[in-house]
């Protein structure tokens, strides 16, 4: 079917060009102001592209650059959006230069990285912008040829005119579209048609990469500029006293800077800070709660019982139910702190001269570090630049400002162009961590093994809501109670990868199988039973997830995996819906010589439309490498405010020998696309527990899976194919 | 401080450092080379990783007084335009996410088929054990490690 969109007055497209220069398309999410006639080269274009944000430039001589305006930290969002644009304008893609966009508010919509959300939000305004552009060059070339648009057909950056044999490249008729008026509607593409979209597109920046460019922002130099590390406080902890001159001693360092609770030494060069920041003498004091992990297990536990719970969701009458039922279930799962650990530590670039402010580096949100630096200077928004580097990871590390705020708060006092940098043991121990929580689960059978009552609890230290209330099994369930209680803790906290979900599907798949054991059913038939439940009477109002592609996905998995087939084989799944997108996994473990081997994970996702295979396979394996280490290995415990694990040393990550196979799946169920960042990682913890408990009898109740004394005598080794 | 005269790259360079001044951050921040990235600084990640007298080496723990003579390679020396076998094998399996430990995980595949052209994979795994990837490209790092072994 072929869609006719029309530009509503908030997506204002923007055409500008002359006579002379190439023809440049964006969209203008929030201005109507006229359109901006602009005279530019081809060497123009690509060397104001850091000033000049739009989503495409035509040369004279036809070349094709495309912006990309959301920040890139491997969700691979630069390959992915151009492609978008470059198939609607049918562009040749080996024509095509991609560069990464300045932020800039008046021209991009929602430039961030965060929530699997970029393509499902723009996927139809680059469709409209490349459409757009293919619409005015084909009238261009219709009103130099004197002959019907509609006889013009275009391939690979070619328009032709069969009927007069008449036929140029793009940059012939950039002149001349670039006069016209952007067409009210645009004809989008039958999605049958598809040439570019729905193939294996290679990451745009390889060469880059794999020769070692600068790059991202901790390669950034700037002649003059000085580095910075910094020593921030434990949580909960304030500066009494800083004695710096051990440190001020180290050659290379010339001047230490107190603001705040940090610390920052400064020089001309990295190796003379990281000596330095060890010979800080700074004396703390309490400023609120000093924690420790034994705390934290207090709290849980007092919480779970005497707090007052923020109640979420109820359907029907839970208490009632759980009273009068069959047969109960209850048990409790736990997930410990864990850092992001991007391999690139956290660092920025800022230059504050006077009330105006230069800002590099890597963020997931340009408009964040923007008014935080605006807020902490007190200047207006229009006085700051950010120019946004290649993220190297990201995770939601880089979704606050903190470190932008370092690098201004340094730069202003030493009044010169100012680098921080982080390094590991700065990275582990500064905070912004995935909350810990615990979860109690309740559930109600009745005599034919039905479930009845399902009751979650959660208490999350910072981590607000630590439900999801209208995700599975709401709707399929009688009488349902959900519940959330925050323990405002001084340790920090912020958005990890599929947050809440990233442990929350790994408890709520683990106990569902408790329950199925208990009910004695297949686990995979006990969802499906569910699914059926929720899909012919719904219960309660609203529900986040849309049945069918739930059921499609796990019947997906179940097929794919050959689920229950080979005797041989122990066998865990586990299924969740997260940022629009569906994943069914199977963990597969084979028992050789009474040892438990971890041997494969099968997934099934429906994500809608695969934009780029290659990139989604990509998200899908590194989603599920992502949530077995860390459902396997990620811990942070603390003492006094301070976490014991400073370096890689103990805080394990998971390496090469430790991934299984992944065979990944996708379903074309006809939706637009939607986001692959995180979907696949949530399911993952919660399959690899469940084929543990199947091969071993052991069932896994908190993170990390090797610390726990269930899982202490189980030799699982991990071995691919 | 002293001077240090360092063969990189196939050229000569000389910097005036602290002795104990790790190779990592002479390459970075005196040499300009940035393609040798830091993660962890100590000796755990292998994002850092360059070859000292061809042997896969983490530079973050390499004090440039201990190199004396020897030939240090990093990235940016193993190829001008990216044809490397390895680097146009990790082009060909686009084994990159972020990308940034991938300068470090060529120079590890590298020493590793310098050292055994035909690595089976259980050898392939032993060798890039060393270096970490957040991201999670293990399959493909494995993928063309395999590749480079069998079109170089
Ligand atoms: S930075 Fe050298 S091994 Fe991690
Ligand atoms: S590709 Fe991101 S750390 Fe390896």
């Amino acid at each position: 079917m072929t869609t006719l969109t029309k530009a509503s007055r908030r997506d204002f497209l923007k055409i500008a060009g002359s006579s002379v220069g190439g023809l440049v398309i964006g969209f203008s999410w929030f201005s109507c102001d006229s359109p901006k006639m602009e005279v530019l080269s081809t060497e123009e274009i690509l060397s104001q592209a850091k000033s000049f944000n739009s989503y495409l430039s035509i040369s004279p001589s036809g070349d094709v650059v495309i912006y990309s305006p959301n920040p890139e930290l491997g969700q691979n969002i630069k390959t992915s959006f151009p492609m978008v644009v470059a198939e609607e304008l049918d562009a040749d893609w080996e024509k095509v230069r991609v560069l990464q966009a300045n932020l800039d508010t008046e021209k991009y919509d929602r430039q961030l990285t965060g929530g699997s959300g970029a393509m499902p939000h723009s996927w139809e305004r680059l469709r409209k912008a490349g459409a757009t552009a293919k619409f005015v060059l084909v009238a261009a070339a219709a009103k130099a040829w004197n002959v019907n648009a509609s006889e013009i057909t275009v391939e690979k950056g070619i328009i032709s005119h069969k009927g007069s044999g008449k036929s140029g490249h793009f940059g012939e008729f950039v002149a001349e579209a670039a006069t016209m008026t952007a067409p009210e509607e645009v004809t989008l593409k039958d999605k049958k048609d598809f040439k570019i979209i729905g193939t294996s597109v290679k990451n745009v920046d390889s060469k880059e990469m794999y020769t070692g460019k600068p790059m991202y922002g901790l390669d950034f130099y700037r002649e003059g500029m000085l580095h910075a590390m910094i020593q921030r406080a434990p949580f909960g902890m304030k500066i009494k006293a800083v004695d710096d001159s051990a440190a001020r001693g180290v050659s290379g360092v010339k001047d230490v800077v107190t603001f705040g609770t940090s610390v920052a030494v400064v020089g001309e060069s990295t190796w003379p800070l990281l000596k330095a920041k060890k010979l800080l003498r700074i004396d703390y004091e309490p400023d609120g709660a000093v924690e420790s992990t034994a705390d934290h297990d207090r709290i849980f536990a007092d919480l779970m019982l005497n707090g007052k719970p923020d109640v979420k969701r109820k359907d029907g009458n839970f208490d009632a139910a759980f009273k009068g039922a069959a047969q109960v279930v209850t048990a409790e799962y736990q997930c410990p702190f864990i850092a992001h650990s991007p391999m690139e530590p956290e660092n920025f670039f800022a230059h504050v001269k006077g009330d105006k402010v230069e800002l590099i580096g890597p963020t997931q949100t340009p408009d964040r570090a923007r008014q935080a630096t605006a807020q902490l200077l007190g200047i207006p928004l229009e006085n700051i630049t950010v120019e946004i580097t290649r993220l190297g990871g990201g995770f939601g590390r880089r979704l606050r400002a903190d470190y932008v705020e370092e690098a201004v708060e340094v730069s202003r006092a030493m009044n010169a162009p100012v680098k921080v940098t982080w390094s590991r043991e700065d990275e582990l121990t500064g905070g912004a961590y995935r909350p810990a929580v615990r979860y109690r689960f309740e559930a109600g059978l009745d005599a034919s093994g039905n479930m009845i009552a399902y009751k979650l609890r959660g208490v999350g230290m910072n981590a607000g809501n630590c439900t999801r209330e209208n995700n599975f099994p709401s709707g399929a369930v009688a009488n349902v109670l959900i519940e959330s209680i925050e323990h405002k803790s001084s340790i920090t906290t912020n958005a990890w990868r599929a947050p809440i979900t990233n442990f929350l599907a790994y408890a709520e798949q683990s106990f569902l199988d408790e329950v199925a054991l208990a009910a004695g059913k297949d686990p995979v038939q006990f969802r499906l039973d569910l699914l059926q439940q929720a899909k012919t009477s719904p219960v309660g109002g609203e529900l986040g997830y849309d049945v069918d592609r739930m059921i499609g996905v796990v019947k997906a998995a179940a097929e794919k995996s050959n689920w229950g087939k080979d005797p041989n084989v122990k066998q865990g799944f586990s299924v969740y819906y997260s940022h629009r997108s569906y994943v069914a996994q199977v963990a597969d473990i084979a028992m050789e010589g009474g040892t438990p081997v971890l041997k494969k994970v099968t997934a099934v996702t429906d994500c809608g439309m695969v934009v780029n295979p290659i990139g989604a396979n990509h998200q899908v394996r590194g989603g599920i490498v992502d949530g077995m280490g860390h459902a396997m290995y990620g811990n942070l415990t603390f003492e006094n405010g301070v976490p014991k694990q400073k370096n890689f040393d103990s805080y394990r990550l998971i390496r090469m020998k430790e991934v299984p196979e992944i065979d990944t799946h996708f379903l074309d169920t006809g939706f637009d696309p939607t986001g692959l960042g995180e979907p696949a990682l949530p399911p993952t913890g919660g399959a690899i527990a469940n084929a543990i408990f199947s091969a071993t009898g052991r069932r896994l109740r908190s993170q990390p899976f090797i610390e726990q004394k269930e899982f202490s005598d189980i030799k699982l080794e991990i071995r691919r194919a | 401080m002293a001077n240090y005269n360092l063969k990189i790259n196939g050229k000569s360079h000389t910097v005036d450092v602290d002795d104990d001044t790790p190779l990592l951050w002479v390459l970075r921040d005196n040499l300009g080379l940035v393609g040798t990235k830091f993660s962890c600084g100590i000796a755990q990640c292998g994002a850092c990783t360059v070859h000292i007298n061809g042997n896969a080496t983490f530079s973050c723990l390499t004090p440039v007084s201990s190199i004396g003579n020897a030939e240090v390679l990093t990235i940016e020396g193993l190829s001008e335009e990216g044809d490397h076998p390895v680097q146009k094998a990790w082009a060909e399996v686009d084994v990159a996410q972020c990308g940034y430990c991938q300068a470090g995980q060529i120079m590890t595949a590298v020493a590793l088929l310098k050292s055994n052209p035909n690595p089976n994979m259980e050898e392939i795994d032993n060798a890039m054990n060393r270096n970490i990837c957040r991201c999670g490209t293990y399959h493909k790092i494995r993928e063309a490690v395999a590749l480079a072994a069998k079109t170089k």
